[in-house]
């Protein structure tokens, strides 16, 4: 391996605090990030359960509810927190912030991230902003019943709203605002590492789609956390100064008229947070594009199909998301001329969604496929992408959005796209890089029944959702039985319930096999999956600077799989040319 | 399944950045929290005052469209008498961008008093400028025109405090800049002198622009 010296000095820390808590080294803040992450999905989850239980027996006793009974506020209470924690701290954090500082300064050859201070408190803001957010829980009225698009007015008139919307909401509008700071943070060094600390030979046309979709990912970060920042300001200050940016005049709430608020439009606050909100659906899912593309490359011993394509995609798909906020507000009054325009861009992202997954089969296409758990994820991140895209072409048209908005179809939707695949682009990045990560495998056998109950679990609670949608089956509602028209689809309600139940069930196999897997799991050695990138050049797991000072010089490309003529099935990045010659 | 290319150890002289001939590393001098972090490029922080200030001009973007659109919604927008300290602010913050261009020649051309000197200037006159801001606030109070009294007057006091803050920030940097010891700092006293005004000259053209938009939206 040809190197070169690395410029700083490198001591490792040696105290407990400066090594696992106050840490610099970027692989540590990425560990960090993730079992913020992980523990957030457990909370999330939990949360999930609760209401799905409740949708089925709604006069089930329940724990941390006064009087044992749910009652519909709770219930959207468990709605608002699992919302906002999954989207803030699970799809933003884990695959970004948790993946991408953990394994992309390798990538490139870097010893760690720019701004190594940054990036400590970029992770200590959002660990603040988590404590904040779930703090809501413990305060008097509870947590927020306004959803995670906190939607005025109910997010901005206060108490008189309803139980949460005191200092539950607040807490929550600072929870949120305070993640927008260390999510910016952590943008600008995401994007300056990309930029200025690629090794030698590391050009933008050699680095691993990993590190484009992570580099992507920032920069749409950078451009829509501010906006949401603002917004969060905004109604702060309608919230706890009286302000009236957000809250119109002649409001009654049960009985009581708003007199202190005049003029200000509940959907400004839409067209900001949605400025925001749609770009957020790329920032949690474009990570795990990138891991997916990296996996199957790397499991079917076949270079990436149309590289240059797969980053034109990406970058397409990350331009065209701040071009289509309107689609999320169809039925908020816009003019049919908007509504055409938004439709259309909407639609369009499908051409470069659609680029992607015929390069993703292209790559599979006559490949040596090694089934191994990391692949499996991959290829379910392709379905559900597929599966939750489709319904989006749904959603794009304003005439059938008029009719499936706020139902189930839409919760159908956007879970299978931007929740579970990306969820499932998390678990190819945990199953391909724990043997890095921690110098351990997985089981393998523990992680393909984990998979395939997942898989098959999340399908059989999300697809069932799509005909209550179908069905007209409004979001939101805690309790159906009321309902004449919905009581016929409340089977389908249990259906969904038992298959939620065995699916969460089968996330302790996931969390069992992480941590006796850390302990236990046996010795990875560097290169477990003969891959080609940089991480894989190095001990497993990574030393503190990564490449003890050497840092390596790239020469090609980061899939040359199965290259005619050689004698292995891969020639790693770093590999001279004179190298390959003798080797093969 | 190990694989069979093995490695082999030759150290060259090579640069950074995919390929350019920068040489590795930066000034870093190993020392920091953790017991030391790799040298960057120099460049690393040009690059990330400019990407942090696009942050910023999208923060700032979605308070000027909140503005115009919260000004067209209805009748309920009320004008009130603009501050007359406003514009004498603004030609403080604009002279002190002249001040910053000053004291970064003399500091290029080694001059070191000189740069104190008119660093210590724009400092001053950056403190000036929030003391202006404040004063405006005295003004608006007295007019009986606070935060809450029109959507006119809380734009008025969130789109001055945010540039405020910001500049407040910047303030603060430029007193990193004049107190910082460099022979223990990673960054050089050039490099953090140019970009603290590049960050200042950035707030400057912010300021004109926000301005602008109370002064003709009032």
């Amino acid at each position: 391996m040809v190197t070169h010296e690395s410029g700083g000095h490198h001591h490792p820390p040696s105290g407990f605090i400066r090594k696992y808590i106050f840490s610099l080294d970027h692989k540590v803040i990425g560990i960090q990030y993730y079992v913020l992450a992980l523990f957030s999905v457990f909370v999330g989850m939990a949360l999930s359960l609760l209401m799905r239980i409740h949708l089925v027996w709604p006069s089930a006793k329940m724990p941390f509810t006064p009087g044992g009974q749910m009652t519909p506020e709770q219930y959207l209470a468990l709605l608002t927190m699992h919302g906002s924690i999954m989207v803030f701290m699970v799809l933003t954090t884990a695959p970004q912030s948790g993946f991408g500082n953990f394994i992309l300064p390798i990538q490139i050859g870097a010893e760690d991230m720019a701004f190594p201070v940054l990036n400590m408190l970029s992770f200590w803001v959002t660990f603040l902003s988590l404590v904040v957010l779930i703090s809501a829980f413990f305060v008097t009225g509870g947590a927020p019943i306004s959803g995670w698009t906190a939607y005025p007015t109910l997010s901005a008139l206060g108490q008189i709203a309803g139980p949460g919307q005191g200092a539950g909401q607040t807490l929550w509008v600072i929870g949120v605002a305070i993640f927008c700071i260390g999510a910016l943070l952590g943008a600008l060094n995401f994007i300056t590492t990309t930029v200025d600390l690629r090794t030698k030979g590391m050009t933008l046309g050699r680095m691993p789609l990993t590190v484009w979709s992570w580099l992507i990912t920032a920069i749409l970060g950078l451009l829509a956390f501010g906006v949401l920042l603002a917004a969060c300001l905004l109604l702060l200050l309608d919230r706890v100064a009286g302000t009236s940016f957000f809250i119109p005049g002649g409001l009654v709430v049960t009985d009581t008229p708003i007199v202190s608020h005049t003029g200000g439009s509940p959907l400004l606050w839409q067209h900001l947070f949605w400025f925001f909100g749609h770009p957020e659906v790329y920032i949690a899912i474009l990570p795990g594009m990138g891991v997916t593309s990296h996996v199957l490359s790397t499991f079917s011993r076949k270079p990436v199909f149309g590289y240059k394509a797969m980053v034109g995609a990406l970058s397409a798909i990350g331009f065209l998301g701040f071009c289509v906020w309107g689609h999320h507000m169809f039925i908020s009054g816009m003019s049919p001329y908007s509504a055409f325009a938004f439709s259309l861009l909407t639609m369009t992202i499908g051409v470069p969604s659609a680029i992607k997954t015929f390069n993703w089969l292209g790559t599979l296409w006559g490949g040596k496929i090694r089934f191994t758990t990391a692949m499996m994820f991959g290829l379910g991140f392709v379905s559900l992408f597929v599966t939750g895209g489709l319904s989006g072409l749904f959603l794009a048209q304003p005439s059938i959005d008029l009719y499936l908005h706020d139902t189930y179809f839409v919760v159908a939707h956007f879970h299978l796209i931007m929740g579970v695949a990306s969820i499932f682009g998390i678990f190819a990045a945990t199953y391909f890089w724990f043997p890095k990560m921690f110098g351990r495998m997985l089981n393998e056998t523990i992680g393909k029944i984990h998979f395939w109950f997942t898989f098959i679990g999340v399908y059989t609670i999300f697809m069932p959702m799509h005909f209550l949608g179908l069905a007209g089956h409004p979001r939101r509602y805690a309790d159906t039985t009321g309902v004449n028209f919905l009581a016929p689809l409340h089977s389908v309600h249990y259906f969904i319930t038992i298959a939620a139940m065995i699916t969460i069930t089968a996330q302790l196999l996931f969390l069992f096999n992480f941590f006796y897997s850390m302990k236990a799991g046996q010795k990875a050695a560097d290169n477990p999956w003969n891959a080609t990138t940089l991480e894989w050049s190095i001990p497993s797991p990574p030393p503190f600077d990564n490449f003890a000072g050497h840092i390596p010089v790239v020469y090609r490309g980061p899939y040359e799989f199965s290259v005619p003529g050689a004698t292995d099935d891969y020639i790693p990045q770093h590999v001279t040319p004179e190298r390959v010659g003798k080797a093969h | 399944m190990p694989g069979t290319i093995t490695d082999e150890i030759e150290i060259i002289d090579a640069g950074r950045g995919g390929g350019n001939d920068i040489p590795a590393g930066g000034d870093d001098d190993g020392e920091g929290p953790g017991g030391g972090s790799p040298g960057i490029p120099q460049r690393a922080y040009f690059t990330v005052i400019q990407l942090g200030l696009a942050g910023i001009v999208m923060f700032f973007m979605a308070l000027t469209s909140s503005f115009l659109v919260r000004k067209g919604l209805g009748n309920d927008w009320v004008t009130f008498n603009f501050p007359r300290i406003l514009w004498l602010n603004t030609l403080i913050l604009l002279a002190s961008s002249i001040t910053i261009q000053i004291a970064r020649r003399h500091l290029h051309e080694d001059q070191r008093a000189a740069f104190r000197r008119w660093w210590s200037v724009t400092t001053s006159l950056g403190i000036l400028f929030l003391a202006g801001q404040f004063i405006a606030w005295r003004q608006l109070a007295g007019q009986g025109v606070f935060l809450v009294t029109n959507p006119s007057s809380s734009f008025f006091y969130v789109l001055t405090a945010a540039p405020g803050l910001h500049l407040f920030g910047g303030i603060l940097a430029l007193l990193y800049v004049s107190h910082r010891n460099w022979q223990r700092a990673r960054i050089s006293q050039g490099t953090a002198a140019d970009v603290a005004s590049i960050y200042w000259h950035c707030m400057d053209g912010l300021w004109v622009f926000l301005f602008a938009l109370l002064y003709l939206g009032r």
